[in-house]
């Protein structure tokens, strides 16, 4: 852990944080360790899913798709291949979750994944970390090699006769490998931009195959889920948001952090309880309360719950958990430059409304971060960012122009005010019309 | 011809076993990954020998490299030093840090020292967000990196040269 705990917290997913050597096998097997996998095992696959179904339990990755709907559209009883796979690509500016859970209990994963394989009938799986996550990768392997060397990995497993195969796959820095299409390429060597569809990963995935994809968080729980039952998870959350997650909380707050908290928890309560409040007693500006993609709430709309329906409904999302807080003195002129900035490098230019749109976008907020362009700049990042939404390939052309059109919209006066303190004199588009250079 | 350590020769090997026969193409970015961490940068030779072995067209593999951003063609500095500026590191400082950095270092973004030993860049978010602004150092990560901490990160690493 890299900071304190919360008294607020409930801690399933984190249960075994900070036990000592918590990502030994050793003490995973004395803290209920694999107890999931041999759950599955005895009730079988049907159940395992009905399982997930009533956990209630929706894809930590960013979409909140219900997992146990997921599972179901898996052709389990395809000729194919069927492989499971990990997204380990965090990325999302704001989300530093997936790396605790590697990094504190690596054995939770690689259970969750076993109960996939298992229940789908796959005999391999693959872990796609980030790059920049070197150290997870040593982690893992040295979990998976413990795994292997007791019987939870490889040949038999457990007299079962079932056989299954888990490695790790490192990624070389790309935020479009954690789409899960894109991740997908990368993973068969490709160039990592997305796939356009129809199909879906459940039916042609990895190579061609019935591919499970899902998000290191939603692996993890799916391990706890089935061994305490769907139930004793979907109780944390409202109905349809089972469970807790981990929120990862930074910004202007007293105590940033990574807590695990019940999907009951409303946003205030997050900032002002579990946070300590805004840094240094200052007022709230703004939240953007599901990593950078999402669009942002002022301080006026901050009083909603943190599960994926409630944030939707309040013209948001709940995303993959990262809650970034901006106080009364947050620029949002640099602040809107600095996100798109993010979606225009990352950007990997497979389709046009994206490529050139965060470029456009970008050119244009840097213009009136220095206080330079007119008040019809204003408009057209909004005009842009509703251009680009829906139209492009995959979702990080949504995600460039999510928060870029919020910002703009909520905070224009901010954007006006930096254009009318500025004393250079630059002439618009409509000035420049009939002049010639 | 491409001469590699007895360890990269074994993870190589480790990395190829992992996928099934005939999609071999997938090992190409964890091989030149892990080679780069010796080699410093991605080589023809290099090239060559992973495409040789991942049995895959040379092209393939040049055409995958160019869309990573950790994969290098030109060389960075034995201790590449990035800072994050992305927006949970921006509330906490990083902008500042940044500056600091390029301005200590007298290095501009993604510049190699004069010796060597030092590069530095800009990157975008590395998962530290709750615990900003965050460094990274070829592989390991700083948390709440203040100037003071930044030059005491950097003074450790001329130490150990």
């Amino acid at each position: 852990m890299f900071n304190p705990p919360s008294p607020h917290e409930v801690r399933i997913l984190s249960r075994r944080f900070g036990i000592e050597n918590s990502r030994s096998i050793d003490v995973f097997l004395a803290n209920d360790g694999y107890a999931g996998f041999k759950r599955a095992l005895e009730i079988g696959a049907d159940a395992v899913i009905d399982e997930i179904k009533k956990s209630a339990l929706r894809g930590r990755g960013g979409a909140g798709f219900p997992t146990g709907m997921k599972w179901s559209f898996i052709p389990r009883t395809s000729p194919k291949p069927k492989y499971i796979v990990c997204n380990a690509d965090e990325s999302e500016p704001g989300t530093c979750k997936d790396r605790l859970l590697i990094q504190n209990d690596p054995h939770s994963l690689i259970e969750g994944m076993m109960i996939a394989g298992y229940t789908m009938g796959s005999n391999l799986g693959y872990i796609y970390v980030r790059g920049e996550y070197r150290y997870l990768i040593l982690i893992l392997e040295q979990a998976l090699a413990e795994a292997r060397a007791r019987g939870y990995i490889g040949k038999n497993i457990q007299g079962t006769g079932w056989d299954f195969d888990l490695f790790v796959h490192t990624g070389a820095g790309a935020y479009e490998c954690g789409e899960e299409s894109a991740l997908l390429n990368s993973l068969e060597g490709k160039r990592g931009t997305p796939r356009l569809k129809p199909p879906f990963p459940a039916t042609h995935g990895l190579w061609q195959s019935p591919t499970l994809l899902n998000n290191v968080e939603t692996f993890c729980a799916v391990s706890h889920i089935v061994r305490d039952g769907g139930e004793a998870f979907a109780k944390h959350g409202p109905e349809k948001n089972g469970g807790t997650r981990l929120m990862c909380l930074s910004g202007h707050v007293e105590r940033p952090g990574v807590y695990e908290l019940p999907l009951t928890t409303t946003l205030p309560f997050l900032i002002n309880e579990v946070g300590g409040g805004v840094r240094g007693g200052k007022k709230l500006k703004a939240v953007q309360p599901g990593g950078s993609s999402s669009p942002i709430l002022t301080a006026d709309e901050v009083n909603v719950g943190l599960d994926f329906d409630s944030l939707a409904k309040a013209g948001t999302m709940a995303g993959s958990g990262g809650i970034v807080v901006l106080d009364e003195n947050a620029d949002m002129v640099s602040y809107a430059l600095r996100v798109i900035r993010f979606y225009q490098h990352e950007s990997c230019g497979w389709c046009i409304p994206c490529r050139e749109g965060t470029t456009w976008l970008k050119k244009i907020l840097e213009r009136l971060d220095r206080g330079e362009g007119s008040t019809k700049d204003v408009d057209l990042v909004g005009e842009l960012a509703k251009n680009m939404f829906g139209r492009t390939f995959c979702a990080l052309g949504d995600a460039a122009a999510w928060p870029t059109g919020s910002i703009v919209k909520k905070f224009r006066a901010e954007f006006e005010e930096k254009l009318a303190r500025t004393t250079v004199n630059v002439p618009t588009p409509d000035q420049l019309v009939g002049i010639s250079f | 011809m491409l001469q590699i350590s007895s360890q990269l020769e074994a993870r190589w090997q480790q990395i190829l076993d992992a996928y099934p026969a005939g999609k071999k193409r997938s090992a190409i970015v964890p091989m030149l990954m892990f080679a780069q961490d010796e080699t410093g940068i991605v080589t023809e030779e290099l090239i060559e020998e992973v495409a040789r072995r991942a049995e895959v067209p040379r092209l393939q593999v040049e055409e995958t490299i160019g869309y990573y951003s950790m994969l290098h063609r030109k060389p960075l500095g034995k201790y590449h030093v990035q800072v994050c500026t992305n927006i949970s590191c921006m509330l906490a400082g990083g902008m500042e840090l940044w500056e600091h950095a390029q301005k200590t270092l007298h290095l501009g973004n993604k510049e190699v020292s004069k010796d060597g030993l030092i590069s530095v860049e800009e990157v975008e978010c590395m998962g530290a967000c709750s615990w900003a602004p965050a460094v990274e150092v070829n592989y390991d990560f700083h948390h709440q990196v203040t100037p003071a901490k930044f030059d005491a990160i950097i003074e450790d690493l001329k130490k150990k040269g």
